[in-house]
């Protein structure tokens, strides 16, 4: 398929762009296979350079012969096109609706774009799991690099390496998913070098109604523990939830199977409930009656907040048991693509200073969310203003960029990085030249072949030149474990976004 | 009493005492601070919870003037200091500062022995054309006497502030020498001939206001004016407002969505964003129509203060510096007759005069120091620092609740004033990140989309020391500022025994490599100096200390509530402030 197909007008003059805060701009309007530009020939400073894919909605108006197309992008910007000439207005909105909405990700702009610098450190590379674990393999012989899911063959969703148990053969750890949804079986997410002690994450157990048991999961996950220890289990479900997934297969750890293990329960949202609420906050955002009860109740009414506090609590929870009680944990919800991730990345940015820093936080995208199997194209695939909903959608990752924030706030000496750096991550999560955030998995990424057709997110910004923008001045680095503050006082809104 | 161990809580900070009913390990007692501070305690005997009780009920309470603090505060000053500390601030030379008097403005006699307005301090300015019979019919139509007069004057665009309380118009009543003032107010503005009227309350209340004989202009009477109502809430609805505000605050495991739809329904922010907006209207009116304004509530005194101090510092940037916001609060507050005493109930007086009007100009400020964080001089503490004060009855500034009163105390002679000592801890209080010379900041215009109204955090849980970020920017700014400065010195130290050995050693050999040692060192330090923010020096780690995450830290013990679903410990303080028994 040619692009040209695709656009019936790629060029109209005199287009006049409205941006919210910004002064109307007069230009020529272009459109090309992955991009929507806007360029003033008086001053070449004002251009806009659109990705179609960050486009999520676009409305048309239309008073007489002036065309108005009104584009909502996924980062939450909202802007304005006013067109002369019905046919060129219908032509361009039917263009870049199509264009914005293409099947194929090899169609894709990463897939096309040709970097302008000079690559100095090849990104896809930057973070291998071999030197992650080389990072804590010299404080520990408990665990070992496993390749059993080489082929992807184990786990859909995991990547080919995994550090699991050096007690636990491969034969075990094949058992072990056949009990685990999706083949999740707990593998390692960080090592807390203070104390020994352990995060890991995997899926529900898949205990069903009839309460299944599997011997090898029993003694992998114990096989965690130093003797005498005891350990918790953090399942992000309520118990009710927990029970009902028991219906379809799914479950928990019952306790008197795991005598060593004791399970807490943590609600957090998932899904459409979460995309809905993104939903409501952005349309509070973009109310402009400055009417301050209005604002008030609509915020109150998105519940993000409430997300937020919900996310961290269960993280402060876990880093509690790993730094103050001692003891090691195991986190899953159902899947352990959501919201198990979002606790365990934040846990670690609360118990390890390496992670406030801009590569020990790469390291942590990359490992807890790329690797882990955040299925990040079918959660970024369309933002708050798309009227379509699809079942798969949920800002989990900016609910997390968001509560990575929020502790920035409280602790802003303690980061290397600053909110741009964060910003830069949620839009590139969403729409980008680079193929990082593509696929939904490991395997997929494969299948893919980002690594050779793709650049990578990681190569363009660990370049000193654009580091600079990303970093904190005021960083000093803080080897010490921070507590953040969850009552709501402290938790104001993120205006960045 | 004053001092329980290391707590201390001044018995007129104390607005509320409450005892809840007995539990096993003690009788608890409840205080409430003006401050917003709330302190629990745990009395083990009843007995002695009743009697300390009861004593901190008439504490609390003065009946007199001269039962308060600041008649036996004493910091070691003598007569002559004090007198200069009272001197600090001088209105005269402000209005001096302002342009006037001019040819179109005068100071006026009239009040000055209070003869016609009580409330009013004894200078006043008017226009130079309104002679005295006219402003003394003007003050007769109007409530308290409060005639017109101007609270601030800009000088570029020869336009003024004017304050006044409302006429006694009733449904028809006219006043000829009213008219005609206003008429002066608006001669005196040579660029505009229109001026306007604001009412700062709701159309309702004002128009309710004419059934009691007072009221509001119509316009038909007066030429040349355009009337405007910009609806702020009176002093009830504030009082209320702020309690339930609290009393939100107030609530064990609050959620997010509780909070929210506390803060919603109090109204809180919905009411300083009407001030916020008033004061904006003033502002613009000023800038953009070069028209004057003249502002009145009912009596004046009140919102009249709120909209007249606070457009004044959206257009003047020395009210944004310490002293001049100073200046400003001695000026459309004190002088002109904010009932301090009543508002703040520093007496044991009437509940209902008691109202957050001042609180919320701070907040105001706060909002704006949030937008334009470089156009400010001082910083939060000092708005915080204010706020203290206005309530500790330690300085007599605040006491009494207009000049004559104060006056008749002779608080000048019997208290101290408390804008020296401010002046002198201004360390404290500096904003690393204001520049003064900055010129895009000479007028303020604020956004007031609703997100941008944020709840004060800083104000309203001063003392719940969990809530707040653990690291300030702000003091590590300010460290390293002291730390450059002391750099600086320290080159200019070096380069001058330089120079002196210059001068001594004739052979100058030792003097190179001395000069190649140093001055490469200087232009990094200088231009630290100028990016305070962007550039780090490797700093004296003696000096630093890393905030926030000291192990004693008691922040953990939130979250182990949840874990371990233990009882909180027997003697416990609202967020963790401090542990005391008693």
């Amino acid at each position: 398929m040619e692009f040209a197909e695709l656009i019936k007008t790629p060029r109209v003059d005199n287009v006049v762009l409205h941006r919210p805060f910004y002064p109307a701009v007069e230009g020529t309007l272009c459109l090309t296979g992955h991009h929507l530009i806007l360029s003033s020939r008086q001053d070449n400073t004002e251009e806009l350079w659109l990705l179609h894919s960050n486009i999520d909605a676009i409305d048309k108006r239309f008073v007489g012969s002036l065309g108005t197309i009104i584009i909502k992008c996924k980062d939450f910007r909202i802007i304005q096109l006013d067109i002369p000439g019905m046919e060129e207005c219908l032509n361009i909105a039917s263009s870049i609706e199509a264009l914005s909405t293409l099947d194929s990700i090899t169609l894709m702009y990463p897939f096309f774009y040709r970097p302008m610098f000079e690559v100095i450190e090849d990104g896809w590379h930057s973070f291998l799991p071999e030197q992650e674990f080389e990072l804590y393999s010299s404080a520990t012989s408990e665990w070992r690099l496993s390749y059993v899911n080489k082929d992807f063959a184990v786990c859909a969703s995991y990547p080919p390496i995994v550090t699991v148990p050096k007690s636990i053969d491969d034969e075990a750890l094949r058992k072990v998913a056949t009990f685990r949804h999706g083949g999740r079986f707990p593998v390692l997410s960080y090592y807390h070098k203070k104390n020994g002690m352990v995060i890991m994450r995997s899926g529900q157990p898949l205990t069903g109604t009839n309460g299944r048991r599997c011997k090898e999961d029993e003694k992998l996950i114990n096989a965690t523990l130093r003797a005498g220890k005891r350990g918790y289990i953090i399942d992000t479900r309520s118990l009710n939830v927990a029970q009902q997934a028991r219906a379809k297969g799914g479950g928990f750890e019952q306790e008197a199977h795991y005598p060593q293990w004791r399970r807490i329960h943590k609600s957090i949202e998932r899904y459409h409930i979460l995309q809905e609420s993104l939903i409501k906050l952005v349309e509070a955002c973009n109310d402009q009656t400055h009417n301050m009860d209005r604002w008030l109740s609509k915020l109150e009414a998105s519940n993000w907040l409430t997300h937020i506090k919900e996310i961290l609590t269960a993280a402060c929870l876990a880093a509690q048991c790993i730094d103050r009680e001692g003891a090691s944990i195991l986190i899953h919800g159902t899947e352990g693509t959501d919201s198990t991730l979002q606790v365990t990345s934040l846990a670690q940015i609360i118990l390890e200073p390496r992670s406030r820093t801009i590569r020990g936080f790469e390291a942590l995208i990359e490992r807890e969310w790329l690797q882990a199997g955040h299925p990040f194209q079918q959660r970024c695939a369309q933002s708050a203003y798309c009227n379509t909903k699809q079942k798969w959608e949920a800002p989990v990752f900016l609910l997390f960029l968001d509560c990575v924030w929020q502790i920035l706030r409280q602790f802003p000496c303690s980061f290397e990085f600053n909110e741009n750096f964060l910003i830069m991550l949620f839009e590139h999560a969403y729409a980008s030249q680079f193929g990082t955030f593509l696929g939904n998995n490991e395997s997929e990424r494969c299948k893919l072949k980002l690594q050779q057709k793709t650049m990578s997110l990681w190569s363009w910004v660990n370049q000193p030149g654009e580091l600079s923008q990303f970093t904190n001045p005021l960083f000093e680095a803080n080897n010490l474990v921070i507590w953040p503050s969850v009552a709501p006082q402290s938790l104001p809104l993120w205006e960045g976004i | 009493m004053e001092h329980i161990r290391t707590t201390k809580i001044l018995h007129h900070h104390i607005a509320s005492v409450e005892k809840l009913a007995l539990t096993t390990s003690g009788c608890p007692l409840v205080i409430q601070c003006k401050n917003f501070r709330t302190v629990h305690f745990i009395v083990p005997r009843e007995r002695d919870c009743h009697d300390i009780y009861n004593s901190l009920l008439q504490l609390s309470k003065q009946g007199k003037y001269e039962d308060l603090y600041a008649f036996s505060y004493n910091p070691k000053q003598n007569d002559s200091e004090r007198l200069q500390g009272w001197q600090l601030i001088d209105l005269a030379e402000e209005y001096e500062r302002m342009g006037v008097p001019n040819s179109h403005w005068q100071l006026s006699d009239a009040n000055r022995d209070y003869k016609i307005c009580e409330t009013y301090p004894r200078e006043l300015y008017v226009p130079r054309i309104a002679s005295k019979p006219i402003i003394v019919g003007s003050s007769k139509f109007r409530s308290k006497g409060r005639f017109p007069v101007l609270s601030y004057y800009h000088q570029d665009k020869e336009a003024a502030i004017c304050r006044c309380s409302q006429p006694l118009s009733g449904f028809s009543a006219r006043c000829l020498e009213d008219e005609h003032l206003l008429q002066a107010i608006s001669k005196a503005n040579p660029v505009n001939r229109y001026m306007y009227v604001v009412d700062t309350r709701p159309k309702l209340n004002a128009m309710a206001n004419r059934a009691a004989g007072k009221g509001y202009e119509n316009e038909d009477n007066y030429s040349n004016i355009r009337f405007q109502f910009v609806g702020i809430e009176n002093i009830h609805v504030m009082r209320s407002s702020l309690q339930k505000l609290l009393e939100v605050n107030g609530t064990k495991g609050l959620s997010v969505n509780d909070f929210y739809s506390g803060l919603e329904s109090s109204g809180w922010l919905r009411h300083i964003k009407a001030v916020m907006d008033a004061a904006i209207f003033l502002a613009r009116a000023i800038t953009v129509e070069n028209a004057s304004v003249l502002v009145h509530c009912s009596d004046g005194w009140d919102r009249t203060s709120q909209v007249c101090s606070l457009g004044s510092l959206l257009l003047d940037s020395y009210y944004r510096t310490i002293k001049g916001f100073m200046v400003l609060i001695e000026k459309d507050w004190i002088s002109f007759g904010h009932k301090f005493s009543e508002r703040c109930g520093h007496l044991d007086g009437d509940p209902k005069e008691v109202s957050p009007v001042f609180t919320q100009f701070l907040e105001c400020v706060w909002h704006l120091t949030e937008q334009f964080p470089q156009a400010f001089e001082f910083s939060e503490a000092f708005l915080l620092q204010i706020h203290e004060h206005i309530h500790s009855c330690q300085f007599g500034n605040f006491l009494g609740n207009c000049q004559k009163e104060r006056e008749e105390l002779k608080l000048k002679e019997k208290t101290y004033s408390l804008w020296p000592f401010l002046l002198e801890d201004q360390k404290k209080y500096l904003n690393p990140l204001y520049s003064s010379k900055s010129h895009r900041f000479t007028v303020l215009e604020p956004n007031t989309i609703s997100f941008n109204f944020k709840f004060w955090r800083n104000m309203y849980h001063q003392f719940d020391r969990t809530l707040h970020p653990r690291q300030s920017v702000f003091n590590m700014i300010m460290n390293m500022n002291e730390q450059n400065k002391q750099l600086e010195k320290d080159i200019k130290d070096l380069e001058s025994k330089i120079k002196q050995r210059k001068n001594k050693q004739t052979d100058g050999i030792l003097t190179k490599e001395l000069l190649h040692s140093v001055h490469p060192e200087s232009p990094t330090l200088k231009t630290s100096l100028c990016f305070k923010e962007q550039t780090l020096l490797p700093v004296n780690d003696a000096l630093r200390t890393i905030e926030g995450s000291s192990l004693a830290d008691n922040r953990y013990s939130e979250y182990a509530e949840e874990f371990s679903k233990s009882e909180p410990a027997v003697v416990s303080l609202e967020y963790g402030v401090a542990r005391m028994t008693c």
